[in-house]
């Protein structure tokens, strides 16, 4: 398809806008002008539009049709979230009105959108309190292990420069804590897809800052000793991150600060709702336990004793600055709405069929796909196609790129790095039993065909705008703009 | 139950083929032991008509129609109608991100879209697929700086963004990285001073573009001279002043970031907003964040996929160039349709309307008796002027005459009480300007 660049003609004009003065002036003096102006599209409204929504039909979208990306938690995004976000009253709202004089007035209904959230997440989660800044889950993560560096500091003790993170972990958690200038250790998984016991506690120790457990973890697995785990780390001085990636399985069912983690992040678009853009925005806030409170970010949004809303920039123990202002407000609003319709009813029912979802596609794939880890679940499963890689050269990138064909988006592939050949899926709550035995049957399918004609499946996708694409010479000799 | 599709004969028949027969031994065959918890201090569910009229008249509890003159890096502008219908469509919207290109072409072509627009906007080679903000944006250009020379001192200047500064203070306490501020002029950054700072064993120099104050200033000498040190240059710069303001490419910056929030988002009290990178070629492979490339299937036909992966946290892990995943894909995109909207003759009438209306708003103030200039030289949209009063008070007080009258510096910067830093767009009229004037006029009378 053409690029908006190769679109349109010299003079053409795109969207009504009002006049410019035919005397007007400029600021800038000559030598500061531009030799030319920008080469940006020449397109009417119009063509926009056509062009843009071309690009739209070419997309795979929870919306179209079942997305079930493990560890991304694709689910529904309820569609008046999005009317509440647009409100004037809120998209209209210029972020620093309320440092302006007697300012916290004039956004009172912000503020409580934004306090009442944390006070909904701290209750969900067992936190005493939450910062909304952060601006993504990995955002969330720096912010975390940045509060677990503050924390030590405090402490006067600066030999802590290890962050134990397990080997089945995602990218993001050893890259955050870098960023933090933590040192990283992997910690094993054991046999059964747990935290290798004898592993976390050879590696805890004087020098360690920090453990980041995602809960449950990676493989989608609870693992059964996390409260020895939290001991453990405490035991040892240091502090226990929960990663809440997978939050959506435990939602209303396990508060990750009741079992005694210290820190945790939730990722707003995933388990609450907001929908993912294509890559973002998403919101990452941060709630921690009591003591660590004098080390959130400011500015942290409080109530006042009379019931209105204000900002605070004191602490000098705070870690500081992590975002402009306070979060991704327009991601919070539908985040709020999503817990405000689901109450405490709806918050048990979001991790109870997020749950039984998984396991009815485990329990019907596990003899096609067998798991590296055969035990029951929580919110997704880690299925593998090693069997079928080695009896019939067919890979997990093959039966991704057959679900394509098959009107399905594919599962996440080779994820956990620990799991040869891995098929995560995550159905999440949102997705029928009709929508999974489709899905179901449509796997089922893919290992019939890598038994009868497994060089097919090489082929696939064919019914996509393009087939699978040479990444490699793309890398090589980049083409990154036009 | 809203969002939850299995009928309670559904979930029974798929405990059966669980081998369970309810959701405690569910739970249990899971690992999960523990007691579930009290959730009573959470409310009950309400139904959607509900939830929508107790946000509402939230959203009216903010004062949102202020007539606006408030900026500092985050600006009133127009957004045509065609930018939310088009971003809306939920093949964008509610797509994750295009880890599988085949399903995923039309966000990646917009992204390579995305890029391309950025470098034509700031004369770079290299664009990325965003970050979160301006100024986190900052902080991984000085980190990347800090990669590519080996050094551990960034020199800022103090008419740099006061509010990116503040964060770039924060990231960079557990990093073995110096941060050396050097105070400003009146109204501009201190070229020699910075130079003086940076010496030769700097990593990076960071000044913003227009500064804080509003002043746009040539750092083409400047950077030469940083070149031959080996210092990078880096730019925090406002993308509407670039349709008419000579480029941060043709200064001879190495990295330009910024905020593109003025690019077609709306302001939403503080986000999701845009950052965005732009570098050099000779930088490209040291960049954070997705970068989005051509690519052509076996049968030649062309597409779009994620490229030189291998600087990215899911592959380095630790050793990846940034920890950053989910960006602001759905603010790029917004981005990108504003300026194919807008186009290119018109994002020059936008920015030559906001220039028109900040010459006429300058002249208006300045004429106001005890009003006088600090902001010299060029500027774009915004100024700082000094008033015989303190700025945050007349502030408040216009404020009840309906006017966001600008933000006063004295709250990032000593001694300057006083100064109340004005910003105009495109969407104020002269009308709107000639009241704001008279209505200042009255106040500090």
């Amino acid at each position: 398809m053409k690029l908006i660049f190769e679109t349109g003609v010299p003079g053409r004009r795109g969207s009504s806008l009002p006049a410019v003065a035919a005397d007007s002036r400029c600021g800038i003096a000559a030598d500061l002008m531009r030799s030319q102006a920008a080469e940006l599209p020449e397109v009417s409204e119009l063509d926009a539009v056509r062009h843009f929504t071309a690009l739209a039909r070419m997309n795979y979208s929870v919306d179209g049709g079942f997305y079930p990306l493990g560890s991304c938690t694709m689910k529904y995004n309820p569609k008046f979230h999005e009317k509440l976000a647009a409100l004037s009253g809120f998209a209209e709202l210029h972020p620093l009105l309320p440092q302006l004089r007697h300012g916290g007035a004039l956004t009172q209904g912000a503020l409580e959108v934004i306090f009442e959230t944390q006070r909904l997440l701290s209750e969900l989660t067992g936190f005493s309190e939450f910062t909304m800044q952060p601006m993504a889950g990995a955002h969330g993560e720096l912010t975390g292990v940045m509060i677990i560096a503050a924390y030590h500091r405090h402490r006067g003790d600066s030999a802590r420069r290890v962050m134990l993170i397990p080997d089945a972990a995602h990218g993001t958690n050893p890259a955050s804590a870098s960023m933090a200038g933590f040192e990283i250790k992997e910690v094993a998984t054991d046999a059964d897809g747990n935290v290798d016991l004898d592993d976390l506690a050879s590696k805890l120790g004087p020098d360690v800052a920090g453990f980041m457990l995602t809960c449950p973890n990676t493989l989608g697995l609870f693992d059964p000793h996390v409260e020895k785990i939290v001991e453990m780390v405490h035991a040892a001085g240091a502090l226990a991150y929960c990663d809440g990636a997978n939050f959506n399985a435990i939602m209303g069912r396990v508060r990750p600060g009741d079992v005694g983690f210290d820190v945790m992040h939730l990722n707003l678009h995933k388990s609450f709702s907001t929908p993912h853009g294509g890559g973002g925005p998403g919101s990452g806030p941060v709630g921690v336990r009591e003591d660590l409170r004098m080390f959130l970010p400011v500015s942290r949004v409080m109530k006042r004793s009379d019931g209105t809303y204000a900002l605070s920039y004191q602490g000098d123990e705070s870690i500081g600055y992590v975002a402009p202002f306070y979060g991704n407000f327009g991601v919070i609003v539908k985040a709020y709405a999503y817990l405000l319709t689901l109450g405490r009813d709806g918050v048990t029912r979001v991790g109870e069929n997020a749950v039984i979802n998984a396991n009815y596609v485990l329990a019907k794939l596990r003899d096609a796909y067998p798991p590296k880890y055969p035990r029951h679940c929580m919110h997704e499963c880690v299925l593998s196609a090693a069997g079928m890689a080695a009896a019939h050269g067919v890979h997990a990138l093959d039966v991704s790129k057959a679900l394509i064909d098959r009107g399905i988006h594919p599962p996440t592939m080779y994820f956990p790095m620990i799991v040869p050949e891995a098929l995560m899926v995550e159905p999440t709550e949102t997705e029928s039993k009709d929508t999974l035995d489709e899905f179901i049957a449509a796997m089922l399918d893919i290992a019939k065909q890598a038994e009868t004609s497994p060089e097919s499946l090489h082929a696939a996708p064919v019914t996509a705008p393009v087939g699978r694409l040479d990444e490699t010479a793309a890398a090589r000799k980049p083409e990154l703009k036009f | 139950m809203p969002y939850v599709s299995n009928t309670d004969a559904e979930r029974a028949e798929m405990f059966s083929a669980i081998g369970v027969d309810n959701m405690n031994e569910l739970w249990k065959a899971a690992g999960v032991t523990t007691p579930p918890p009290e959730l009573d201090r959470f409310p009950a569910g309400k139904s959607e008509f509900e939830v929508t009229r107790f946000i509402t008249d939230l959203s009216n509890r903010n004062r949102y129609g202020l007539v606006s003159f408030l900026g500092m890096g985050y600006y009133d502008h127009m957004i045509p109608a065609a930018v939310d219908a088009i971003v809306s469509q939920y093949d964008f919207a509610t797509a994750y991100t295009p880890y599988q290109a085949e399903a995923s072409q039309g966000t990646l072509q917009a992204i390579f879209e995305y890029q391309s627009m950025i470098c034509r906007l700031t004369g770079m080679d290299v664009s990325n697929a965003s970050m979160y903000d301006g100024g986190t944006a900052l902080f991984e250009a000085v980190m990347m700086a800090v990669r590519v020379t080996g050094r551990r001192r960034a020199v800022v200047s103090g008419a740099g963004p006061a509010i990116f500064r503040r964060m770039l203070r924060g990231y960079c306490r557990n990093l073995d990285v110096e941060l050396v501020e050097v105070d400003p002029s009146l109204c501009g950054s201190r070229p020699e001073a910075l130079l003086e700072a940076a010496g030769d064993s700097s990593a990076c120099v960071v000044v913003q573009y227009p500064n804080v104050f509003g002043t746009l200033e040539n750092w083409s000498d400047f950077n030469a001279v940083l070149a031959g040190r080996k210092v990078l240059s880096i730019c925090s710069a406002y993308p509407t002043a670039l349709a008419l303001a000579r480029t941060p490419g043709e200064m001879g910056f190495d990295i330009v970031t910024g905020e593109g929030q003025c690019l077609g988002i709306p302001l939403s009290f503080g986000g999701p907003y845009l950052g965005f990178m732009a570098v050099r070629e000779k930088l490209m492979r040291k960049m954070p964040g997705r970068l989005v490339g051509r690519a052509k299937d076996a049968s030649g036909r062309d597409g779009f996929v994620l490229t030189i992966q291998s600087r990215e946290q899911h592959i380095r892990r630790q050793k990846a160039t940034s920890n950053i995943c989910s960006n602001e894909n759905l603010c790029a995109l917004r981005a990108l349709v504003y300026l194919s909207c807008i186009g290119k003759q018109g994002f020059v009438d936008v920015a030559r309307r906001a220039a028109d209306n900040a010459v006429r708003l300058r002249e208006a103030l300045l004429a106001i008796p005890g009003v006088e200039p600090v902001t010299l030289g060029s500027f774009f949209n915004e100024f700082v002027v000094k008033l015989p009063v303190d700025a945050s008070e007349v502030i408040g007080r216009l404020i009840d005459r309906g006017f966001a009258a600008g933000f006063p510096l004295g709250r990032y910067y000593d001694g300057r009480d006083n100064q109340l830093l004005v910003a105009v767009t495109e969407k104020r009229t002269v009308g709107e300007i000639k009241r704001f004037a008279a209505e200042m006029e009255e106040v500090l009378k």
